[in-house]
């Protein structure tokens, strides 16, 4: 990331801190999906912004809250580019981040594990999937490592709804991308 | 979709095959909509919202290359049927649930194997590739899941799912059709395609079809633009809304 100039560099902290709107505990900082901030002459800005999931409707809501703080700021025109190259990545969410979403109950993503879906067997009824050897994921809650899959899509893309089997709560795991 | 989200400022590279484009972009655009037609009809409510998220991710993609090609908005509610180019497989009705299953199961093997290729090239189409594979890997196990559960479950949803896979089965024949500037191994891909399919249909205790995998049709299929009856009601639904209120926004 480029950060030529002091003013760049601040410009960068200010759309950083901008809170993810699906998940407020988050910047967009900590969710790694800002690129890079480059300033054109004194006050013409454009930041680059990947989506975590190509279809993310969020990414509209953080362009305007971007532009509208960075305007904020004394910046007369801001453009907001999305940029898929490379690829958001979960391993992209910062480890402030991850403490932060497993405090407000949602399993963080496991760091460097092989994105996609993990293959299981099938029970009879629900699905408990071998734990991969490297790290199971964690109740947020009660943080037993007993848990279980109900299902590979929750209320937003990014995450599974998973159960605990010690404390028997429900809870959003952040999946692995 | 809106005109001025930033998908649409995405610059559009000189050198981007529309009719490839369009290809892509439209099997997304057309298989979003048919699963988006499941809310509130989705047999548990894990399902409505699973269904959702993957129309979710097409539309995404959709989006993506659609602008590549054009105007996303026009190209979506604008064009006539015969302009369409995605496959007959993704435009065929939901059925019951086993044959959207059977849907997913047969495209998102597709699609994971021909968005794995394009990822590895230097074409205007691997960046978006390399995005949405990770998330097709998802659509992908979960239709596994699904065919498993359904196929290796109860007399009945046994019945359902292998007469759902047989009713497709037409319709794959079309997916390895090379598509002109896209640079992928096409046999390659069918009899990986194939491998990965007869894999998971007989863990399911499901039988491969053995019925012919395309139409009688010497002319071509949805790449041609020739398409089946279903899709024109399918579309008139879709573009209703934009035809009969041009530049409506929300």
């Amino acid at each position: 990331m480029v950060t030529a100039t002091a003013l760049e560099a601040e410009l960068l902290e200010l759309a950083g801190a901008v809170p993810d709107p699906e998940l407020p505990v988050l910047t967009l900082r900590e969710l790694g999906v800002l690129r890079a901030v480059r300033l054109h002459g004194g006050d013409t800005v454009e930041v680059d912004l990947t989506p975590t999931y190509t279809g993310c409707p969020a990414v509209e809501a953080m362009s305007l809250d971007i532009e509208r703080v960075l305007r904020a700021h004394g910046m007369r025109e801001v453009t907001v580019r999305t940029v898929l190259t490379p690829a958001w990545s979960t391993d992209d969410i910062t480890p402030e981040g991850r403490q932060k979403l497993a405090e407000f109950g949602i399993a963080p993503p496991r760091v460097g594990h092989d994105s996609g879906p993990v293959p299981l067997a099938l029970g009879p009824t629900r699905t408990r999937e071998p734990q991969s050897p490297a790290e199971p994921v964690r109740c947020p809650h009660c943080g037993s490592a007993e848990t279980e899959l109900l299902s590979r899509f929750s209320s937003t893309a990014c995450k599974a709804l998973r159960r605990c089997l010690a404390c028997r709560e429900p809870f959003d795991h952040f999946k692995e991308l | 979709m809106t005109a001025t989200g930033p998908t649409a400022r995405t610059a559009a590279p000189a050198a981007v095959p529309v009719t490839a484009a369009l290809a892509l972009g439209d099997d997304a655009l057309v298989l979003s909509h048919r699963l988006g037609e499941w809310a509130g009809h989705a047999p548990v409510l894990e399902e409505e919202v699973a269904l959702a998220n993957i129309a979710l991710d097409l539309l995404g993609q959709a989006r993506v290359l659609l602008s590549l090609a054009g105007d996303e908005d026009e190209l979506a509610f604008l064009r006539e049927e015969r302009a369409f180019r995605n496959l007959q497989l993704v435009e065929q009705p939901n059925g019951d649930f086993a044959h959207t299953i059977a849907r997913q199961l047969y495209f998102s093997t597709y699609q994971q194997l021909l968005y794995t290729e394009l990822a590895g090239t230097e074409g205007p189409f691997a960046p978006l590739a390399a995005k949405a594979v990770k998330e097709v890997a998802y659509h992908r196990d979960h239709a596994e899941q699904w065919t498993l559960r359904l196929g290796d479950g109860t007399e009945t949803s046994h019945e359902r799912m292998q007469r759902a896979c047989d009713a497709l089965w037409r319709f794959t024949g079309e997916m390895f059709q090379p598509v002109e500037g896209l640079e992928a191994d096409w046999r390659g891909m069918e009899d990986r395609w194939l491998e990965s399919v007869t894999d998971v249909l007989g863990r399911a205790s499901l039988t491969v079809p053995q019925g012919p995998r395309t139409g009688a049709w010497s002319a071509g299929a949805g790449r041609q633009g020739l398409h089946t009856e279903p899709f024109g009601r399918m579309l008139a639904e879709m573009q209703h809304l934009h035809r009969s209120h041009p530049g409506a926004a929300w």
